[in-house]
């Protein structure tokens, strides 16, 4: 395409909109970020697979308000202190319940809320299956264009069937069609 | 036979509706406390004003004032407006020795609690200045106001989220305060000399 003096304007737009679109939305303030860049970046990965209580569908890493702050600031003293990833959940589980953890953990009581959409989605694909199967054995006319001749096709006639056919044409055949074999 | 096959996706979609049904009635806001039946976790806050002393966990053994020997702690901010919608009743109740109640100010400027107090009144026996809410979050709170029901040993019993007012109060804790009330009649006294 040509290039014009509005080509430049509209690439500043369109990267900017990109650079937007892709940039991460996160609420950590820098007085909170470690020094240490591996604790912040366990931190960083925790705080998102917890939930803020107070907005309760964004996790604490996303949330604004105040609460999430001090949970986000709790989970690096403790990550500080020398905690395990396992031991900081367990930590805000034993006060707000399992509700704070933004991925239930996988358990006798969640794994139907787990297995679910595979289940579902295996057992809907077979039945699909089953009731594809059963219409090209019901159907196989309809299968005529896609399969040679010699696959499909009615069951074939038997001995008397093929003679009532005959007999059928013989009668429908009009009086006058004996002379097509007359030489032009 | 085949016929009653039809009906799976309508039994799913009956047990779903089930489910539905019993969850969004619920209000998502209101977290159960994984708390209840457990000791209060230790804490030691320093006073909010000079009016009344701090407050700790250990402030909770023993029988409060009233009749049930239970006490109410009340999470409370001077920011919070629906604190200020249950104060009045907060107010009633100590005027009436109902019950002992108790009080964390949480995530509070530096005297802004004290002076919210000199304008409405202080119904709390001793309150706890909780300003990095680092109690708060031992206890579950997610919001102001909350009132846990402590029993005489420590334990918390019950906890109301949102504003405290006569609906809750007669529906929710009345009836364990008269549960509590029961069941330390029927206890031996635990060496307190005052037991009735």
């Amino acid at each position: 395409m040509r290039a014009d003096r509005r080509t430049f304007p509209r690439l500043a737009l369109a990267a900017l909109i990109l650079g937007l679109l892709f940039s991460p939305a996160f609420a950590v303030e820098p007085d909170e970020v470690l020094a240490d860049p591996q604790l912040e970046a366990r931190a960083r990965s925790l705080s998102r697979d917890l939930r803020c209580v107070v907005c309760q569908n964004q996790s604490i890493d996303d949330s604004d308000a105040p609460l999430a702050r001090d949970l986000r600031l709790l989970v690096r003293a403790r990550l500080k202190s020398g905690d395990s990833d396992r031991e900081v959940k367990a930590f805000l589980v034993a006060r707000y319940g399992d509700y704070v953890l933004l991925r239930p953990r996988l358990g006798w009581a969640t794994f139907v809320l787990w297995a679910a959409p595979t289940l579902v989605l295996l057992g809907g694909g077979a039945w699909v299956l089953r009731l594809w199967g059963g219409q090209r054995r019901r159907r196989p006319e309809s299968r005529q264009l896609f399969a040679p001749p010699s696959e499909s096709g009615p069951d074939p006639l038997s001995p008397e069937e093929e003679a009532r056919v005959i007999a059928l044409l013989e009668a429908s055949r009009p009086a006058h069609s004996a002379q097509t074999v007359d030489p032009a | 036979m085949k016929r009653l096959v039809f009906l799976v996706p309508l039994a799913l979609f009956a047990i779903a509706m089930g489910y539905f049904a019993l969850g969004l009635g619920r209000d998502p806001a209101k977290l159960p406390s994984t708390l209840i039946g457990k000791a209060l976790p230790a804490f030691d806050l320093p006073p909010v004003s000079d009016l009344s002393p701090g407050l700790a966990d250990r402030d909770f053994q023993g029988r409060g004032n009233g009749d049930s020997g239970a006490r109410l702690l009340n999470i409370w901010g001077s920011w919070c407006t629906a604190c200020l919608v249950e104060h009045p009743f907060l107010m009633e109740l100590a005027r009436a020795g109902e019950i002992e109640i108790m009080g964390i100010d949480w995530k509070d400027a530096p005297g802004a609690g004290a002076a919210w107090l000199a304008r409405h009144g202080n119904p709390f026996t001793r309150i706890g200045d909780d300003a990095e809410g680092r109690t708060a979050i031992d206890l579950g709170v997610t919001g102001a106001p909350e009132t846990f029901i402590i029993d005489a040993q420590g334990r918390i019993r019950h906890k109301v989220v949102g504003p405290l007012g006569p609906a809750t109060w007669q529906t929710e804790i009345a009836p364990l305060l008269q549960q509590l009330r029961a069941a330390a009649a029927n206890e031996p006294a635990e060496g307190s000399a005052d037991a009735r």
